[in-house]
């Protein structure tokens, strides 16, 4: 045998049980992989994993690794135990946007597997939970020589640090009747507006867009996007009767009602006497669950759109804070209403890099500087569908409330 | 020697239709409704009477290409040449012929990756990179998740909780694994070792200053030399100036522990989005198996499986029979700790009677 293996008693123990093993995995590269090269990366890379296990800490360290001609969307690696673990003392991950949708012919996953041998320590991860392809394990010099070569067929870095980040959007209307939107139309329009600030972070902070086509809103974009559009609907929803009979035949008229009438939270479902389903389409918030529950029953309607909220994320700084409604519904049907999505992008995303402090995501600043400001900066008007309630608390200076009051007036006139 | 070097091309993020599977490509926007014929497969029928069968694995997520290129070859077999991943790393391989789902099913099986993780099922954990990768790891994530999905297997592949069940780990408390209906996370409690003769040199210690969510950190000169403190009785031990300043380092083999956190849940059906909460900690770190952490998560699933109704997610379930209940159920402390006292934190007592006996 070429190379010494390094003892790993610990990981050895994650090779057993019925889940699939990284540990088998990475073994298989280091004992089976023509190329010496990932034979010894992947022993060395075992040695530091095992090393941490033992001692219950990470050796990882970062660093400024790019590829020429953009500022980031390497995740750069340099090990705190190289001289232990020399081989793998180097071993830096690549962040590849992947389709929108996550699709993929097994001709370009070879393609992408040949190439990642050349360069790397053949580890990759569909996906990162950023959304991205995650190439993992190459050192300083191969990352540009696999980058320039992904990118001469098709694929293009994501990013990493303060810039925009590669999107995300759910698998929508490729395989979903619930879909209300073109949801990768929506997702590479977005992202790929922003080409510039996604390669050359200069942002504040990290900028997120995710894209659900419906309120199931399987990306999690109401959590973890800055920017989440949500797909919905707003004319009634489509109601097959034959469709609900055949479901109480099946599982029996209690069973819809307990799991369907008394579960919708705005009441809006009643079961007829005749086993047909009324609908109040006025109360209905679109929440999914009846045709969820009845998905050959009940559809989302034609006049489809979209909800975007403005400002989710997780912990750091301030604590969680779930994205706001910011336009409660857009169509996006024509063209001038897909460029007037990406001009509200725009416009979002300058206002925060103007008055955003360093490391403050946008929902942080909205937090900070209110939701009225934010939206007097980019310029949308005030709707009560922004909040769950008005304002509680009396303290507040009021003495514009007249005008207010005439450009609501206004407005209401001119949408009629 | 100078070598001209080549500019990027800057595509971004690239088309799907020239990978999509050919019936996704056709019905496009087109689709009718879905069924749930077994655990791990959907039936999709489109508006023109096509129907597509999506059959849905468990993967190690950290894939060696030997294990990319088997997928690839069972896709190339069953599913057209054609493969998604979903959002949780499960790829998805398609059949357009009813008769060749169980074989698909069979032969995944057969090569190890486990076919479930559909609708009322635990899916596979959401990860990131912990020891394997990451720079500010207090865990691993792989090791975690193949501990606990080896322990929750059958509920992968059975599909009969009474809803969806999305666990996720994080091995720092920036939470890059997500809200989950189970969150496994690190929990530092002890603030961050400062190596003082290292400070000046590596962080940018304004920077380090902000970045304190309480305002514990403060410039200093230590032996002389430029550096930070800690005010150790207003830390919160988060360790959000371990990532800019490396030399305060906030994992400890002792005291970085895990906690779990229940109830986060994304979507609106029912009920609007909710995060996660507090439901147990002090959990010891403990590789390679983690065992401690994967007991509480399966009394939780446990309770939850007994106890709640169809299509109750955990945070519906305990929303009905209460915390006292939920803690009394999965035999978990109910601690100080569990009190938020967090900005908006006010928000979340009890101002009412409602008090269930």
């Amino acid at each position: 045998m070429a190379i010494d293996k390094y003892a790993t008693p610990m990981l050895d123990q994650l090779e057993s049980g019925p889940w699939p093993s990284f540990i088998t995995g990475i073994k298989r590269l280091r004992d089976e992989h023509p190329d010496e090269g990932i034979n010894k990366v992947t022993n060395s890379l075992l040695g530091q994993l095992e090393h941490s296990y033992e001692t219950r800490k990470g050796y990882w360290k970062g660093g400024t690794v790019s590829v020429y001609g953009y500022g980031g969307g390497i995740i750069p690696r340099f090990s705190e135990v190289g001289h232990a673990f020399p081989e793998s003392k180097e071993f830096h991950t690549l962040r590849v946007q992947p389709p929108a949708g996550n699709h993929y012919s097994t001709a370009m996953l070879r393609q992408m597997a040949d190439s990642w041998e050349k360069y790397g320590s053949g580890l990759v991860t569909f996906h990162g939970q950023t959304g991205n392809i995650m190439f993992i394990g190459t050192d300083t010099k191969r990352t540009q020589h696999f980058f320039d070569e992904i990118n001469d067929y098709g694929w293009d870095l994501g990013g990493a640090g303060p810039c925009v980040r590669t999107a995300m959007s759910c698998v929508g209307a490729a395989r979903c009747e619930m879909s209300c939107t073109n949801e990768q139309k929506a997702h590479r329009l977005l992202v790929n507006n922003f080409t510039d600030d996604v390669h050359r972070p200069a942002l504040p902070y990290k900028f997120k867009f995710k894209v659900s086509g419906c309120p199931n809103d399987c990306q999690n974009a109401v959590e973890r996007a800055d920017f989440a559009v949500i797909g919905t609907w707003r004319d009634d929803m489509k109601v097959n009767q034959d469709e609900v009979k055949n479901y109480i035949a099946d599982k029996g008229r209690q069973y819809y009602i307990d799991n369907v009438v008394t579960r919708c939270p705005t009441n809006a479902v009643s079961l007829n006497d005749d086993d047909t389903i009324a609908i109040n389409n006025r109360d209905c918030v679109r929440c999914m669950h009846c045709l969820n529950v009845m998905p050959k029953a009940l559809q989302v309607g034609d006049d489809k759109g979209v909800t975007i909220l403005i400002g989710g994320k997780r912990t750091l700084k301030i604590g969680d804070l779930m994205g706001t409604v910011v336009v409660p519904f857009k169509k996006l049907e024509t063209e001038d209403d897909w460029e007037s999505l990406v001009e509200l992008a725009e416009e979002i995303i300058d206002f925060w890099a103007e008055n955003a402090l360093e490391h403050e995501r946008c929902g942080e600043m909205i937090e900070r500087i209110g939701l009225v400001n934010f939206l007097e900066g980019i310029g949308v008007e005030v709707d009560p569908n922004m909040v769950n309630h008005p304002r509680e608390c009396s303290y507040v200076r009021m003495d514009g409330w007249d005008d207010e009051a005439v450009k609501w007036f206004d407005r209401q006139a001119e949408a009629s | 020697m100078a070598k001209e070097m080549r500019e990027p091309i800057e595509t971004g993020c690239p088309d799907p239709f020239q990978y999509m599977h050919p019936s996704m490509r056709r019905n496009f926007g087109q689709w009718a409704y879905h069924e749930h014929p077994a655990p791990g497969v959907l039936l999709h029928v489109a508006k023109n009477g096509d129907k597509l069968w999506t059959i849905k694995a468990g993967t190690q997520r950290i894939l060696d290409v030997f294990t990319l290129r088997n997928l690839c070859d069972i896709a190339d077999e069953y599913s057209d040449g054609h493969i998604r991943f979903t959002i949780r790393s499960n790829p998805e391989f398609f059949v357009t012929d009813e008769s060749r789902v169980q074989p698909l099913v069979d032969k995944l099986e057969a090569e190890g990756f486990p076919v479930g993780g559909t609708q009322n099922s635990v899916t596979t954990l959401s990860h990131t990179q912990g020891w394997l990768h990451c720079d500010i790891p207090g865990t691993d994530a792989s090791g975690v998740v193949k501990s606990m999905m080896d322990e929750l297997i059958d509920e992968f592949r059975k599909a009969d909780m009474p809803n969806r069940v999305h666990i996720t780990t994080s091995c720092c408390q920036i939470n890059c694994g997500g809200q989950g209906d189970i969150a496994i996370n690190v929990q530092h409690t002890k603030p961050p070792k400062i190596n003082h003769d290292l400070v000046a040199n590596v962080c940018e210690r304004p920077s380090v200053v902000a970045r304190c969510p309480v305002a514990a950190i403060r410039p200093a000169m230590v032996n002389g030399k430029p550096s930070l403190e800690v005010d150790e009785k207003k830390c919160i031990c988060c360790g959000a100036c371990f990532p800019p300043c490396p030399p305060m380092q906030i994992n400890d083999a002792e005291h970085s522990k895990l906690s779990i956190w229940v109830g986060g849940n994304h979507s609106n059906a029912r009920g609007k989005p909710t995060f996660q909460k507090l439901v147990a900690s002090g959990i010891p770190n403990n590789p390679p198996r983690w065992p401690e952490a994967t007991a509480i998560v399966k009394r939780i699933l446990k309770a939850y499986k007994e106890g709640a109704k169809d299509w109750e997610r955990i945070n519906e379930w305990v929303e009905r029979i209460g915390w006292p209940r939920f803690f009394e159920e999965v035999e978990l402390p109910f601690t100080k700790y569990h009190i938020d006292n967090w900005r908006g934190a006010r928000k979340s007592l009890n101002s009412s009677t409602y008090i269930r006996f």
